[in-house]
């Protein structure tokens, strides 16, 4: 509204408002602040919140550990691999689904968001024998396919939002200047449409990054990225917070910043649309 | 817009990917209910037999199945209760102009973009420690006992944490939704003279009726999968206090080895989600219309 | 060179037809104008001569050659959207440019016609900027440039002026039509005001419900309606209709009479009796409106200031020789 408050009613406001977000944000704030204690300062009570003695320690241990990279790599490569796959499923169908829709169209984009709905319980035994008897049993292959068929209902689900926004009669004017259907898409089509791709690729890095259902079940060492290695945590030897921290800091951080550019994706697509 | 040739372009550009999605609908749960009908454990290979609903009648009357069912419930319910609530209340008070907005934004969304293991873990460790936690500290300071969350109070400490993770979710879709609300509704609302707790109730309350509804689907679907938070801080226990659905087909076929079992237990997860599913795919249905 | 003929062309959506059959012979150079209510098919018609939609049955020839299943890419005709539909990411230059990027010609032969075509078109000091950055006039501009750089068969305009403001749309009608003249080729211009087409039009197709009411020249569709619904449609204010025994007098169901055709008497006892409802005064004209009882409410036109106001009586002559006789199923009788 464009009237002014009172200056005391904003104050207030602000107050409250940071107060509240403090709170909320307080489990990582204080996870940050003790990866970089000591783990015997980690375990001190009472806490201190800033008036100890900081050490890099804990990420030079972490980083140290030889598997360390591997499993970042795992994230990245798993992360990444998966949303590429995906895109090459996804753009064509989408492209599909929003520019020549057919009668079914609609049915099969709310089928194909429906099958992100089943339990993956109910599929984890069949895929943990498969893959056990195949071979794919803690192997980056497998694992990026069945990320891949996990994501791609919302890739699919958000290209298309953002390819009907694009003005249909756009492409109709690069037709009747000459382009076949190949030259529309790359020279029209996705020029207009980067800026929806790349939210997509974003929000589907989040979610694949932070999925903790098959990542936890079909790798063990080879394959697993930071959700597993997170996971070995839960049975340490000895003290740990304080490394535990500085390695749940680095697997989180990268995340939270492409998580505060892919608000407004999240929105679009963990809601299905159903939310405007 | 479609011409005869772009439709059968199209087609062909979505065959891939229907196709795809549709083996990896089927094949599971095909197998998934052929394995239900078996006697078949990996402590004994090559030995199944065809047993019918025998598996189903042992799970559906395993005490254990009602207390994952109850557990289930209670998760869901839970985490419901406090991100629908708290993400209204929270909403309503992050619409409100004042200053740092970006950053506060920032510090309420990002626990949702916090990886489960990594949330639990912190949980339980640095906060919810009896005796080095954070948690516990505070309780000393007021003079009050620490609680041994997951001694204690297992699931409620379960919920939290969960609970945690989804306040970012709701709040967000909701404070999007009460931004969406029209500038000239509420300066009708002002031109009348409404005073704000009819304002809320009267207005903004129907406005949010739908945001409030798919919140509540969409998490429904994805906390009956709660598994991660389990596995890495109680692994089920103790007993089976913090064992759900999820959990506990987990436990019957990776722990136990009883595949059969276990695979009658994925089926009725499948038919509870579906039921879930169903509202929530109507739902967007008609949004897709709109 | 931009003879374009329509064979008993149909399109049906599904089960809803649009267009039954329809058939047209467009001549090379022609400036033929749609035009015809909402929902007549007119753009449809349009579509499907630019190949954007599929003819659910009939034939579309351009210079005698069958294009009914050639892609719009290769049909050798452009077309001007409504909502002008520029490339938003590319250059005015890029988007002039891009059908002969297309058709493969040389960079400095591209470089060289884009200048033309700007310079015809006042648009050579934005040819770097991107259409976010020009007004409403300049991008419909870039448009009609796009469309003219390719040396087409034929131009195809689907409402262009439609998202103007009024004095613009005026300025850019008398510039469209300078144009197409000074490059001789044939255009088909989709609108649905009237006045655009009789203004521009050198042949004037009006379109009913997918049917073509009339083909003719705007002055014969002015003088000579085929029919009520034409006879309705051309001229503004709308034709004075009048049924009943004063049509049957004149030997037709119904009788029509445009309003610049009225001699208007004050108090007169001739002819049409009625009350003044409503009296618009613009300076060059006067527009009555007059509840005429019986006859229902008429309009009449004069030319000039005509001091006359709400409530007061006239009476309404009609000029014989400009009286329209139209039989039971609507169509005009002649002689």
């Amino acid at each position: 509204m464009a009237r002014a408050h009172s200056v005391q009613r904003k104050t207030a406001t602000t107050v409250a408002c940071w107060l509240v977000g403090l709170v909320i944000f307080f489990p990582i704030l204080w996870m940050a602040i003790t990866s970089f204690k000591t783990e015997l300062e980690a375990v001190n009570i009472p806490p201190s919140f800033l008036a100890f003695d900081w050490t890099i320690e804990n990420y030079e241990i972490v980083q140290e550990r030889s598997n360390y990279l591997r499993f970042v790599g795992n994230s990245i490569l798993l992360a990444v691999g998966s949303t590429l796959v995906g895109l090459l499923f996804a753009i064509p169908a989408a492209w599909a689904m929003a520019f020549a829709p057919g009668k079914r169209t609609k049915d099969l984009l709310l089928w194909m968001l429906s099958t992100k709905m089943m339990p993956p319980v109910g599929a984890l035994i069949p895929i943990y024998l498969l893959f056990r008897d195949f071979g794919l049993l803690d192997s980056r292959g497998g694992l990026i396919a069945v990320l891949f068929l996990l994501n791609l209902p919302i890739l699919i689900w958000m290209l298309f939002t953002y390819f009907k926004e694009i003005p249909g009669e756009i492409l109709e004017a690069a037709r009747m200047d000459g382009a076949t259907l190949w030259r529309e898409i790359v020279y029209v089509l996705t020029p207009m449409a980067i800026p929806g791709i790349a939210s997509t690729v974003l929000l589907n890095i989040i979610l694949a990054w932070n999925e903790a259902f098959w990542t936890l079940n079909l790798t063990t060492s080879d394959a697993a990225p930071l959700t597993v290695f997170i996971a070995s945590y839960s049975s340490p030897e000895g003290l740990f917070w304080a490394k535990l921290s500085a390695a749940s800091t680095l697997a989180i951080a990268p995340i939270l910043v492409l998580g505060w550019f892919s608000q407004k994706q999240l929105v679009r697509g963990l809601t299905f649309g159903a939310v405007k | 817009m479609a011409t005869r040739q772009t439709r059968l372009l199209a087609h062909a550009a979505t065959a891939p990917s229907t196709l795809v999605l549709f083996l990896w609908m089927i094949v599971p749960l095909a197998m998934t209910i052929w394995f239900s009908l078996l006697r078949y454990s990996l402590l004994d290979p090559g030995n199944e037999s065809f047993i019918g609903l025998l598996n189903y009648e042992y799970f559906l009357t395993d005490p254990a199945f009602f207390t994952a069912m109850f557990n289930t419930l209670k998760l869901v319910g839970g985490v419901l209760l406090i991100s629908v609530v708290g993400g209204t209340l929270l909403a309503l008070l992050l619409d409100q102009p004042f200053w740092g907005r970006g950053i506060v934004r920032l510090m309420v969304i990002a626990p949702f973009f916090v990886m489960p293991t990594v949330s639990a873990l912190i949980w339980k460790n640095l906060l919810m420690h009896p005796v080095q936690g954070l948690f516990a500290w505070i309780a000393s300071i007021f003079g009050l006992q620490p609680i041994d969350w997951f001694a204690e109070a297992p699931l409620t400490a379960i919920v939290l944490i969960v609970a945690w993770q989804w306040l970012p979710f709701a709040t967000l879709i909701l404070l999007t939704a009460i931004q969406s609300l029209d500038e000239e509704q509420k300066e009708a609302a002002e031109m009348d003279g409404t005073p704000p707790l009819p304002f809320f109730f009267y207005i903004v309350l129907p406005h949010l009726a739908r945001p409030i509804t798919v919140v509540i689907l969409i998490e429904t679907i994805f906390l009956l999968n709660v598994f991660a938070e389990i596995l890495v801080t109680t692994g089920g226990g103790p007993g089976n206090l913090t064992t759900n659905i999820p959990f506990l087909v987990y436990a019957q076929a990776l722990l136990q080895f009883d595949v059969g079992g276990a695979s009658a237990g994925g089926i009725v997860a499948v038919v509870l989600a579906n039921i879930v599913a169903f509202f929530l795919v109507r739902m967007i249905g008609r949004n897709l219309e709109a | 060179m931009g003879r374009i003929q329509l064979k008993g062309v149909r399109k049906a959506f599904g089960e809803v037809i649009i267009i039954p059959s329809i058939d047209l012979d467009i001549g090379d150079g022609e400036f033929v104008v749609f035009v015809g209510p909402s929902g007549c098919g007119k753009s449809t018609l349009l579509r499907l001569i630019a190949g954007l939609e599929d003819v659910t049955g009939g034939h579309i020839e351009i210079d005698g050659v069958d294009m009914t299943n050639v892609p719009p890419a290769k049909r050798g005709l452009s077309m001007v959207f409504q909502s002008y539909a520029l490339y938003p990411h590319m250059s005015v230059r890029n988007n002039i440019a891009f059908g002969l990027k297309m058709a493969g010609q040389a960079p400095d032969v591209i470089k060289q016609k884009v200048e033309k075509a700007a310079a015809t078109l006042n648009l050579s000091s934005y040819l770097d900027r991107k259409p976010r950055q020009l007004s409403g006039g300049q991008r419909q501009r870039v448009a009609i440039g796009r469309a003219i750089v390719r040396e087409p068969k034929a131009f195809l305009f689907d409402e262009p002026l439609s998202n103007l403001d009024a004095a613009l749309r005026v300025q850019m009608r008398i510039e469209v039509t300078r144009l197409q003249k000074q490059l001789g080729t044939t255009a088909i211009y989709v609108t649905h005001d009237q006045v655009e087409a009789m203004t521009m039009a050198d042949k004037i197709v009006v379109l009913n419900g997918g049917k073509i009411e009339q083909y003719g020249s705007p002055l014969q569709l002015y003088e000579k309606p085929a029919n009520l619904f034409v006879a309705g449609f051309i001229g503004s204010p709308k034709m004075n209709f009048v049924t009943g025994e004063l049509a049957r007098q004149q030997g037709a169901a119904t009788i029509g009479v445009r309003p610049e055709h009225l001699k208007i008497e004050r108090d007169g006892t001739g002819g049409w009796q009625g009350t003044i409802a409503v009296a618009e005064h613009l300076g060059s004209d006067t527009f009555l409106y007059v509840d005429a009882g019986p006859l229902g409410m008429l309009t009449a036109r004069y030319i000039g200031e005509l001091s006359l106001h709400a409530g007061d009586h006239v009476s309404l002559v009609p000029e014989p020789a400009r009286i329209h006789r139209f039989d039971e199923s609507g169509n005009a009788l002649r002689g």
